[in-house]
């Protein structure tokens, strides 16, 4: 089996298995990852969400393969840096998370919103977590706790 | 004094940002084997045969025959196998487990399972009545002859999947000693553990219920966890090596019990001065393949018959249908969604029949404190809903918009439910049932310790038990703690279902810490255990269903606006505004989370949440095809909670949870109704409906 070379978390790895495996798999598994979570196996709930060069991807659509070369950020790696802690921050001042389960990828997925746009207005904030699904909230709190962390953040995006 | 209405940082938020906080899924045990169920692909019949392939080593075969003693999972109603052994009943029913290492080698020896089925005709429709209930008020004969009018309307509603993020899981190991222990999502523990005691045979102590972080229930994991646990306790005891089972979305999907579809036929009698003296209900559910705890979400649908309105005279009758389909159970609101939807839909509906305005109408038939509830029982605490209406028209500018938008060619439209919700179980069931226990447990660093079998699954009972707890005391939150229920340590707090958590078990640790206060000594380990006490004034007759039903109740407007394209027949949420009588809140910014993430689910099972079965097959099977809401759904919502204190909940609070759901389907179908000038008879109002609503004219 060929090597899979890719930077993970800020750290190059590589890795000797089946390259079609889920992605999702291979962090959860190999790499005890788990703060990536699984809620439906095929793109729709975005709570698998992690960040490949930069952009939120469904991990659990992205073969193992498709990873070599690249730079791939997990919640526990972005839970290293500051923009996490004002990410963090401003969902609890809002009350974004509820159960928790969508919270890994939600906070993925507003990382790579405002690294794009630093200052999105509520309906791009929507767009942008569009691909997140969560139960508890209603988003309501979600987008508040985004809106929240630009305003907190100023400057790091 | 502690302000309960005060926000406090959510216990578990720093490990739920992180991904620390360990789900099910995310527990691993050394030597743990997987097991996937093999299920049902017909509706209804008998196993003629079955052929497995050859087991590799390491891998199990585990069904009825490994069943140690007996083959029924307990609830409410004990009549689900844990494992089939002759007949199916529905498509998905569980026949087996293939257990063993690798997750990939036992696809491929399901794959090659070969079952022979006998097949016959499955039952659909509502025609196999397997629980009756009825209840009078008044006397709906006599009202009959003094009526002018009478109207009469069917209503329907579908399934609704539960949806949580997390799918279903459960793992189960063996403790020295052979003790069973089961970790997974769950809402009940003692739920669990008293089906696993039943099917195993076992004393109390040899077996042990352990919650983890749980990603959203809903009801889906009040008694559908009880099946896998039973499962996989036999498993374990078989194998005695460490088990895990986790869904995956399309199994959660197919085989989970969903909200009850219903028909719910209301006939009014009306005066010459459009008083309705009566309502005649009949209320069918669909149960699926087994009863389980359906006749109690019947009682609860028909219990709230009249919703928020008081009507003199009832006859009102309810039937549980079996049918060869998946089980439905537990849902957030539990029976009440389909029938407040249908009264909302019905008192509209009467009112327009009648050419008055429906606001005028509705208005006329308030429930005021001290009248008599569908039940005969007393509406005793002050009811503030006059207040709210007012609160819930000006915030969304009501009166305004529905004149604006009954011209004809607009599209647009404004609907406003009214709604209660008992909070706690129904009738005695707290007292003979459940008979709920808490403990508090100080040690000798005056550290005080939780111990109840509550569930946190999202709505944040770890956080606001504890500060009820810790407002008592009037210590600080960080000396309080309590950890996931482990049934080791926590006497049965009852389930964390029925809007019951804050009330019931709150108000019994808020009782327990005042005795911990008054008879607190510095340094000293001290325990105290408190049990529930029904007050004194409920009465019930669970036979007739009469008296009081609930120790209170919770009350609620919602107002929703939509736009519905005249050329798809989309919906289109444009606005919506809530008002909540909780009595009192304990953490506003969580109530009002509940209460945005309740009308949200309640909204789109009004419009959006579409599941039907053809002869027992669903068609909708992943979030694909069963759409829920997502950010872009969803417009800006704005709460009000009003403080009415209950006289016995902890700091005056009531129920929560389940409130926030019921008026979200009638506020939006009525909406539609407005936008379309056309009435709205079922739910979900997909856009297939509206057009064929518009076209069928």
């Amino acid at each position: 089996m060929n090597k899979i070379k890719f930077n993970l978390n800020g750290q190059d790895v590589s890795v000797e298995l089946d390259p079609s495996l889920r992605l999702l798999d291979v962090l959860r598994d190999h790499f005890q990852l788990t703060g990536t979570k699984e809620g439906c196996g095929e793109g729709e709930c975005g709570a698998c969400s992690v960040l490949i060069n930069g952009r939120v991807v469904n991990s659990c659509c992205f073969p193992l393969a498709n990873a070599n070369g690249k730079k791939i950020l997990t919640i526990e790696g972005l839970a290293k840096t500051k923009r996490y802690q004002i990410l963090k921050d401003a969902f609890h001042i809002e009350g974004g998370s509820q159960c928790g389960i969508c919270t890994p990828g939600m906070i993925m997925a507003a990382e790579s919103l405002l690294s794009m746009n630093p200052h999105p207005s509520d309906e791009e904030i929507r767009i942008g977590l569009s691909g997140n699904l969560c139960r508890c909230t209603g988003y309501n709190m979600i987008i508040k706790a985004v809106q929240k962390a630009a305003e907190l953040g100023a400057g790091l995006w | 004094m502690f302000d309960p209405n005060k926000s406090t940082p959510k216990v578990d938020h720093e490990e739920k940002c992180s991904g620390e906080a360990k789900y099910v899924a995310d527990i691993i045990l050394n030597n743990t084997l997987f097991a996937k169920t093999v299920r049902s692909s017909i509706a209804k019949g008998k196993i003629v045969s079955f052929s497995i392939p050859e087991l590799p080593n390491g891998y199990y075969v585990v069904d009825h025959r490994d069943v140690v003693k007996e083959n029924y999972v307990k609830m409410v109603f004990t009549d689900w196998p844990v494992f089939t052994s002759e007949r199916v009943n529905y498509i998905g029913e569980p026949i087996m487990l293939i257990v063993g290492p690798d997750k990939l080698v036992i696809d491929e020896i399901i794959s090659q399972i070969k079952i022979t089925y006998e097949e016959e005709e499955g039952v659909f429709d509502l025609v196999n009545s397997v629980a009756h209930k009825s209840f009078k008020k008044g006397d709906f004969e006599e009202a009959s002859k003094r009526a002018v009018r009478t109207i009469k309307e069917t209503f329907e509603t579908g399934y609704q999947e539960q949806a949580y993020i997390e799918p279903q899981g459960m793992l189960a190991y063996l403790e020295e000693g052979g003790k069973v222990t089961l970790i997974g999502s769950m809402q009940c523990p003692y739920y669990i553990k008293n089906a696993v005691i039943n099917t195993l045979g076992y004393p109390e102590d040899k077996v042990r219920v352990i919650q983890p972080a749980v990603g959203g229930a809903f009801g889906g994991k009040e008694e559908f966890p009880s099946t896998t646990a039973c499962q996989l306790a036999t498993a374990v005891v078989k194998i005695k090596q460490p088990i895990k089972m986790i869904f995956e979305r399309e199994e959660d999907m197919l085989v989970t019990t969903k909200r009850h579809p219903s028909s719910i036929t209301l006939e009014a009698k009306i005066d010459e001065n459009n008083k309705v003296l009566g309502i005649k209900a009949e209320v069918g559910l669909d149960a699926g393949a087994y009863i389980g705890l359906s006749a109690v979400v019947l009682s609860r649908a028909m219990l709230a018959v009249t919703d928020a309105y008081t009507i003199d005279n009832l006859d009102v009758s309810g039937n549980v249908y079996v049918t060869n389909t998946v089980p439905t159970g537990a849902f957030r609101g539990f029976g009440s969604p389909q029938m407040i939807f249908a009264i909302e839909m019905f008192m509209t509906h009467l009112a327009k029949d009648l050419g008055v305005d429906p606001f005028a109408f509705r208005l006329n038939h308030l429930v005021k404190q001290g009248d008599l509830t569908s039940t005969s029982g007393f509406f005793r605490d002050p009811i503030i809903m006059k207040d709210m209406i007012k609160k819930a028209v000006a915030m969304s500018d009501y009166h305004k918009k529905i004149k604006e938008y009954s011209k004809p060619g607009v599209y647009k439209g404004i609907g406003m439910s009214w709604f209660l919700h008992g909070c706690g179980f129904t009738g005695d069931g707290e007292s003979t049932h459940i008979k709920s226990r808490v403990r508090l447990v100080k040690d000798e660093q005056d550290i005080v310790y939780l111990y109840i079998a509550a569930v946190d699954m999202g709505q944040g009972a770890k956080t606001s038990l504890k500060r009820v707890v810790a407002m008592v005391l009037d210590v600080p939150n960080e000396q309080v703690v309590f950890d996931y229920p482990d049934t080791d340590f926590a006497p049965d707090s009852g389930p964390t279902v029925a809007s019951r958590t804050m009330m019931i078990v709150g108000g019994l640790l808020a009782r327990a810490a005042q005795k911990l206060k008054d008879s607190w000594q510095k340094g000293q380990y001290q325990e105290i255990i408190e049990q529930y006490k029904q007050p004194d004034y409920i009465e019930w007759d669970e036979s007739k269903l009469q008296g009081d039903a609930y120790p209170s109740y919770s009350w609620g407007v919602n107002v929703v606006e939509v736009e519905v394209s005249p050329i798809t027949y989309e919906v289109q949420l444009k606005g919506i505004w809530s008002v909540y009588d909780i009595g009192k809140a304990i953490d506003e910014r969580m109530v009002i989370g509940q209460a945005d993430g309740g009308i949200t689910q309640g909204v789109a099972y009004g419009y959006l949440e579409n599941m039907r079965h053809e002869k027992g097959k669903l068609r909708q099977k992943n979030l694909t095809d069963y759409i829920i809401p997502t950010s872009m759904d969803m417009p800006p919502m704005e709460t009000v909670i009003m403080d009415n204190p209950f006289l016995y909940g902890p700091y005056g609070a009531k129920g929560v949870g389940e409130l926030t759901f019921v008026g979200g389907a009638p506020a939006v179908a009525l909406a539609i109704e407005d936008a379309i000038k056309r009435k709205v008879n079922r739910i979900p109002a997909t856009p297939e409906y509206i057009m064929e609503l518009i076209n069928n004219e």
